[in-house]
């Protein structure tokens, strides 16, 4: 897990990208957490993770409002965002794997929610990949959607009211 | 009884996917298969014609939740080809990062997969709104685990800091400052966690099972001892092949293990505290007795009393190799390459491991056999089945299921290590 901006404070608000790397469109999360950080806006941690559910959960946990980037397969044309505010409710139409392979953001942010772990203000972008096999480059698409979700998350975080004590 | 067919396509919380399929016909269990049917993974064949420094790297992906098991079997199969005798402050240390793992993937099971099944939940998540102080106490436990992974290993997950010889880089004393404090906390939430399983209601079965595990001669196990069972076995990691064997069965992707000449056999929690319950610490012991288990357990419900024994042991024994640690002079002892073969079992935490590798002059792979431990236990699950659910065939279609399921998860399957989602069948004709 890397991390930018750990010196500021646990009510800094959290930007973290989640994906690998190695697996084509499964890296956007990671991408798009990069371009955050080349002008990381100030005062805001970002994060890298790899998506292990319990590592995220502690993550989550740390922050009173964090923004969540990650790929995903919606059905919609590659390079869709989808914004879901999931201090309100849930991941849409989550099949949460059923094996511990399954455990990833849904499951995490689940878990938190339950234990009264869940940033007050937590803001999931899904973008849709087409291609997640070894190796591949992101698609054009992606590529695309990735640098605007850095923008939205830029923009939300300038007009974020703070969190209400 | 009439004819009756009960299907469930995916069993949740065990690691990997997989199915089980029990047939009952005229009142009685026909035949119980546990099924895998992910594609084989080749590790063994992807290890042939790498460097033997490669294989604890490699193998340790194996798994992302017993990696430290890999890493410590191969590097000590290279060691015994190799002629390399590791001191005993790495030897030490290489236990120590052991404890860690055992604290992690043990905790896992028993919180978040299997603790559900006996209090009527349907996971964590709906366990967690009903009890978060629980569930926040089996998250710390299993967040030391993983911190000392990350102190020894360089990361908590596929640590990078194991070398056949040793270690990459050695802790000073004074790194464990900080876990010492965590490692006491979770030393206690391991005693609670021990009363509170002990406290549950386990379903009446009891097996004959033949158990096996490392029996080394001063110490409760991880990485040294003979291989020993309750049924007279005892003999060196080297001779697991004259003993044991493997077989292709056309239900599983993974290969069925038995006992030559005597047939399944059973790895894991159970098996390592019958064999060497008096190695427990007295801290230990006592918190079994407290718990009802004598020493040895034969009911495989009750394997998450044993599991949450283990979770203890591994916090007190942390604590006393942390207190014991003398640095090493070196991270690793000097390794020349050449030809040979060799053997090392350890225990992973659900059973033994065992690593074989054949090795060219120059230290390439040859050839690599590794066989993990649920693929050793398929057999012995599918006994359970057969055997745990023939009292329970008057129960409802939907009762029946889940207790079929809670039976396999008694294993804590890691159906990745064996070959991945299990998918659960019973057919009553």
């Amino acid at each position: 897990m890397a991390e930018m901006g750990a010196s500021v404070s646990v009510a800094s608000p959290l930007v973290i990208g989640v994906g690998n790397a190695d697996r084509g469109d499964d890296g956007v999360g990671l991408t798009v957490a990069r371009r955050l950080m080349i002008r990381r806006p100030h005062g805001v941690r970002v994060v890298e993770h790899a998506g292990e559910s319990m590592s995220l959960l502690d993550c989550l946990s740390s922050a009173e409002s964090a923004y969540v980037v990650d790929a995903c397969m919606a059905g919609g044309p590659p390079g869709t965002i989808s914004r879901f505010d999931v201090a309100a409710a849930a991941l849409p139409h989550v099949a949460f794997g059923c094996s511990t392979h399954g455990m990833g953001l849904a499951y995490a942010v689940e878990l938190a929610r339950a234990l009264g772990r869940l940033p007050r203000r937590c803001v999931v972008y899904a973008i849709d990949g087409r291609r997640f096999e070894i190796g591949a480059a992101l698609s054009p698409e992606v590529v695309t959607a990735a640098e605007r979700v850095a923008d939205l998350i830029r923009s939300e975080l300038q007009c974020a009211s703070p969190i209400s004590q | 009884m009439g004819r009756r067919a009960i299907k469930v396509d995916a069993l949740a919380r065990v690691e990997g996917e997989g199915a089980f399929h029990v047939a009952v016909r005229n009142g009685a269990v026909q035949r119980a298969e546990f099924r895998i049917y992910e594609p084989p993974r080749f590790f063994e064949a992807l290890l042939r014609g790498r460097a033997y420094t490669d294989a604890p790297d490699i193998t340790a992906r194996i798994c992302g939740i017993c990696p430290v098991a890999y890493q410590m079997s191969a590097v000590q199969a290279m060691e015994d080809a190799l002629g390399v005798v590791v001191p005993r402050p790495l030897r030490e240390l290489r236990r120590l990062l052991y404890c860690g793992e055992w604290i992690e993937s043990h905790t896992l099971h028993v919180y978040l997969l299997h603790a559900p099944d006996f209090l009527g939940f349907e996971g964590a998540i709906d366990m967690a709104r009903a009890h978060p102080d629980l569930v926040q106490r089996g998250l710390a436990l299993k967040k030391t685990g993983n911190e000392l992974m990350a102190l020894l290993g360089g990361r908590e997950i596929h640590p990078i800091n194991v070398r056949v010889g040793g270690f990459y880089k050695t802790p000073r004393r004074r790194d464990f400052a900080s876990i010492i404090e965590s490692l006491k906390r979770a030393r206690d939430a391991a005693v609670e966690t021990v009363r509170w399983v002990a406290g549950f209601d386990f379903p009446d079965c009891k097996r004959d099972y033949e158990f096996v595990a490392l029996r080394p001669e001063d110490e409760y196990p991880f990485n040294a001892g003979r291989i020993a069972s309750n049924k007279g076995l005892d003999i060196a990691p080297r001779d697991y092949d004259e003993h044991f064997a493997e077989e292709h069965v056309a239900r599983s992707t993974a290969l069925h293990a038995h006992i030559r000449g005597r047939g399944a056999y059973l790895v894991g929690p159970l098996a390592r505290y019958a064999l060497n319950f008096d190695k427990l610490s007295p801290l230990v012991r006592s918190a079994a007795f407290e718990a009802g288990l004598g020493p040895a357990c034969n009911n495989p419900y009750r394997s998450i009393i044993v599991r949450s024994i283990e979770i203890l042991f591994a916090c007190d024994e942390a604590l006393r190799l942390i207190d014991n640690y003398q640095e090493p002079e070196e991270p690793a002892v000097a390794v020349m390459p050449h030809a040979g073969i060799g053997y090392a079992c350890t225990e992973a935490p659900r059973g033994m491991l065992y690593h074989r590798y054949e090795l060219d002059d120059d230290g390439t792979i040859l050839t690599a056999r590794i066989v993990p431990p649920t693929s050793q236990n398929q057999a012995s699950i599918e006994a359970d089945l057969a055997t745990c659910i023939t009292g329970w065939l008057d129960l409802p279609d939907e009762t029946l299921r889940h207790r079929c399921e809670q039976t396999v998860r008694n294993y804590d399957p890691c159906i990745s290590c064996a070959t991945h989602f299990l998918r659960v069948e019973v057919d009553r004709g």
